[in-house]
């Protein structure tokens, strides 16, 4: 077993609510939503009209740019309403469910007996394919890339994230099959929390293991190859989601897609904080059981309070993402709650407050911004301290501002995804959106490298 | 907010303004639009309130100082330590009249102007400037210095976060210049009323930084440490400042990396200037004259003026420091050196942090090439 790479800076977020360790229910909505719009770089071409009948596995998006790349339907059933936005963006698909759940048998196959180009083929014929992100940018994969490794996090550092053990560390043999099937591709690297002991990925084989312990983002699969095998301008990797893994491992057991698994249900407005199996693209509404009467004061957000994206009460399970967050807005004004001495109710790093007399404490968080927005005025080592990366935060955060393309590459644009930085958007004083400029950053990377 | 302060409405001209009150008064209800859903309770009001609480004891001293040098210089015995107090305080007052009702409304102004909220960065500068001045100085003077360092030193380049030079600094620097005969000489370090002048034998005039020999150091160490000598309201203190310091540290606001370079800075070339023979003036005594401790500890580590990256933090601070007591030794016609050092740093601070980070991205790229 390889060396624990500490990381000492870094931030836990103490939110209440953290999901039990007990599957609550297992749910088969009678809708469910497959959405183009979470896969970044995906120019979606609509492959179904409303009424056809679809499998599970059935193409029913595909990629403009790479016809091959599929997205597939998680149920089977009839295509109920084809949802569209402004300019006729294509939002959604809606399947209605059927009481059969049959699937597309795409073939039961032994990875290590297959070439690197027929694994590629099975998961774009399949619909995985998007697991796969590709990095610098965090970009769907494209397939004609030579990525120098893939990388997967076997654990999640974000605050109330599903503990992985506990939702795939039965499917071992799954993930080790994903591994075997994604090892033809590239070197696979597996990073472990090294605060659990005995974990059940501690016997993947066929990949490296790496072994990290620290706060959030610690378990971001971004933080680990800064630390593993930084991304060189030049050089792509590809990551992907350890529930990823186990449905490529799936998809060749069995020859089904699968992409149901366990997801965390989470937060400070969660009624019952617990787990669920569903597949992606459930309503949330269909979870109402689980934030109660009053929708219009609580946010949904599909993914984690730091980098998760609001899905609102009418939206869906994100495609990638396996937990969902309930908190409440936080629209109360707070009379003179800047300069009361203690605000024993609020969270803060700052010494300013008391939150660090009580480290074990959590808090039931709000969306409230606690402020308005500043430049930035506090320096860089104020934002550094809860980002375990080699990089300048602010400087970085500035080169993007700027468009100043030559500076970002300085600064580590290739090594980040917006998410990395959420832990500094968190405790910035002043309020900005940062990862909202590294996004911004990154679009201009991209329409200028290209 | 009410509707007629809204974009369109009558009084939209005055957002900014109502805005500013609404939010002083109260936490708004805002919630996060993008991004992290949750933030810190951390802003940037509670951290600025947080710098003006840790500047109040070396203000509260001074107030007190200055009724208890114009005592001195009076001629005054037994008079109670409130009345010092209450003289000082109404000497002060008008001073913090005219630096925030100046500075504020230029600040509120320009923010309408940008048509963004108001920032809180003048809070500090506004409290920070009669600190720093001559009590006697005329207010109209005092008015124009401020008008020209919020204008010139921050405005034009957009504001609290953007600005290059320490907005306080600017303004006595500018009242420095401009208006020489206030700032220096015997006399300018002690209020009076109109009318008096000084009657006391043992009144010696001046601070201890303006006389040239080491005969008239008079002062004591503990004088200089508790601050019972004239000088600017706020600067006299060691130990209130060193009070302030803790807070400031503790909490994390100012560099405890800058006040130590700078201290280590003016040890150094104190040292020098003692073994050169340069100066009679003990090396440790520099620490405790002028405004040194004041510039230390709240100027020079006002976040946006000086270095962002923590190497670049020590070369700061040592530059400071170094400057400070090398304009002290070299040059007669400039009493104080920490405005001026401070004011320079200020001006080099992005070059510094281009030098560090600069290495930092070779450093990386060697990593990465080694990778």
């Amino acid at each position: 077993m390889s060396e624990i790479i500490v990381l000492k800076r870094g931030l836990e977020v103490p939110v209440n609510g953290c999901a039990d360790l007990r599957v609550s229910k297992s749910m088969t909505p009678a809708t469910v939503a497959v959405q183009p719009d979470g896969i970044k770089g995906l120019l979606p071409r609509l492959l179904v009209k409303e009424g056809d009948r679809v499998l599970c596995g059935s193409p029913v998006i595909a990629d403009k740019k790479n016809p091959e790349i599929l997205l597939t339907a998680p149920v089977s059933g009839t295509v109920k309403e084809i949802v569209r936005g402004e300019k006729r963006k294509l939002l959604a698909v809606l399947i209605e469910a059927d009481d059969k759940q049959q699937s597309v048998d795409f073939g039961a196959k032994d990875p290590n007996a297959l070439s690197a180009e027929e694994i590629k083929r099975a998961l774009m014929q399949s619909g995985l394919w998007p697991v796969l992100v590709q990095r610098p940018y965090g970009t769907l994969a494209d397939p004609a890339a030579a990525p120098k490794a893939i990388f997967v996090s076997a654990f999640n550092t974000a605050p109330l994230a599903a503990d992985t053990e506990f939702t795939l560390g039965t499917q071992v043999a799954m993930i080790q099959k994903g591994i075997d099937a994604l090892s033809k591709l590239a070197p696979v690297h597996v990073s472990l929390n090294a605060k659990v002991k005995d974990s059940a990925f501690a016997k993947l084989s066929g990949c490296t293991l790496h072994r990290f312990q620290g706060k959030h983002p610690a378990g971001n699969v971004g933080v680990q190859i800064s630390h593993i095998s930084p991304i060189r301008k030049g050089e792509t990797v590809w990551t992907l989601p350890m529930h990823g893994l186990a449905a490529i491992g799936k998809l060749f057991a069995t020859g089904r897609y699968n992409v149901r698994r366990l997801v965390a249900i989470t937060g400070p407005a969660a009624i019952e904080a617990c787990y669920v199996a569903t597949v992606p693209g459930t309503p949330i509404k269909d979870f109402a059981p689980f934030y109660g009467n009053t929708p219009e004061l609580v946010r949904f957000i599909s993914g984690d309070v730091l980098s998760g994206c609001n899905a609102g009460e009418n939206g869906y399970l994100g495609w990638a993402d396996d937990q969902l967050t309930f908190i409440h807005e936080g629209t109360d004004k707070e009379l003179l709650g800047w300069i009361r001495p203690l605000r024993w109710n609020q969270f803060s790093t700052d010494r300013s407050y008391f939150s660090w007399l009580m480290p074990w404490r959590k808090y039931d968080m709000t969306t409230n911004l606690h402020g308005g927005p500043r430049p930035f005025l506090m320096n860089d080592a104020y934002y550094a301290k809860v980002l375990p990366m080699d990089i300048y935060p602010v400087f970085l955060a500035k080169a993007c501002l700027a468009g100043d393309i030559d500076k970002m590459e300085k600064f580590g644009i290739y090594e980040v995804l917006p998410e990395d930085l959420a832990t500094c958007e968190f405790v910035d004083p002043s309020k900005i959106y940062i990862q909202d400029i590294i996004a911004k950053g990154i679009d201009l990377m991209l329409k200028e490298m290209a | 907010m009410n509707k007629i302060f809204e974009k369109g409405g009558k009084l939209q001209w005055l957002h900014s303004t109502v805005d500013a009150f609404e939010t002083f008064l109260h936490v708004p209800g805002t919630v996060t639009l993008k991004g992290t859903h949750v933030r810190d309770a951390i802003d940037l009001k509670r951290l600025l309130i947080l710098v003006v609480i840790a500047a109040a004891p070396a203000a509260l001293f001074g107030m007190w100082n200055v009724g208890y040098q114009h005592g001195l210089a009076m001629g005054q015995t037994g008079v109670h330590i409130l009345e010092y107090f209450w003289f000082g305080f109404l000497k002060v007052l008008p001073l913090y009249m005219v630096s925030y009702v100046v500075g504020l409304a230029i600040e509120f102004a320009s923010s309408q102007i940008r048509g963004e909220e108001v920032s809180e960065g003048y809070l500090v500068s506004g409290f920070f400037i009669p600190l720093i001045v001559p009590v006697d100085i005329p207010l109209w003077m005092l008015a124009v210095a401020v008008a020209f360092a919020v204008i010139f030193g921050k405005e034009v380049f957009g504001g609290t976060g953007m600005n290059i030079w320490n907005p306080a600094l600017l303004t006595r620097a500018f009242l420095f210049f401009s208006y020489p005969n206030y700032m220096s000489g015997s006399e300018c370090w002690i209020a009076f009323k109109k009318g008096e002048t000084a009657v006391a034998d043992a009144f010696t005039g001046a601070t201890p930084l303006a006389l040239d020999g080491p005969a008239q150091y008079g002062t004591g160490f503990w004088d200089l440490f508790i601050g019972t000598v004239p000088g600017s309201v706020g600067e006299t203190s060691v130990i209130a400042i060193l009070l302030g310091a803790i807070l400031l540290i503790w909490t994390g606001i100012a560099s405890w990396k800058i006040m130590c370079g700078s201290v280590l800075g003016a040890l150094l070339v104190g040292w020098i200037g003692n073994a050169a023979g340069i100066t009679d003036i003990p090396f440790y005594m520099q620490l405790l004259y002028g405004g040194f401790a004041f510039g230390t500890v709240f100027m020079a580590t006002d976040p946006v003026t000086s270095c962002q990256t923590e190497c670049g933090k020590w070369i700061f601070g040592i530059l400071v420091g170094m400057l400070c007591i090398t304009v002290r030794l070299f040059n007669p016609g400039y009493a104080e050196g920490m405005m001026l050092a401070i004011l320079l740093c200020n001006t080099f601070a992005p070059l510094i942090d281009h030098c560090v980070t600069e290495i930092h991205i070779s450093r990386r790229a060697k990593k990465f090439n080694a990778a």
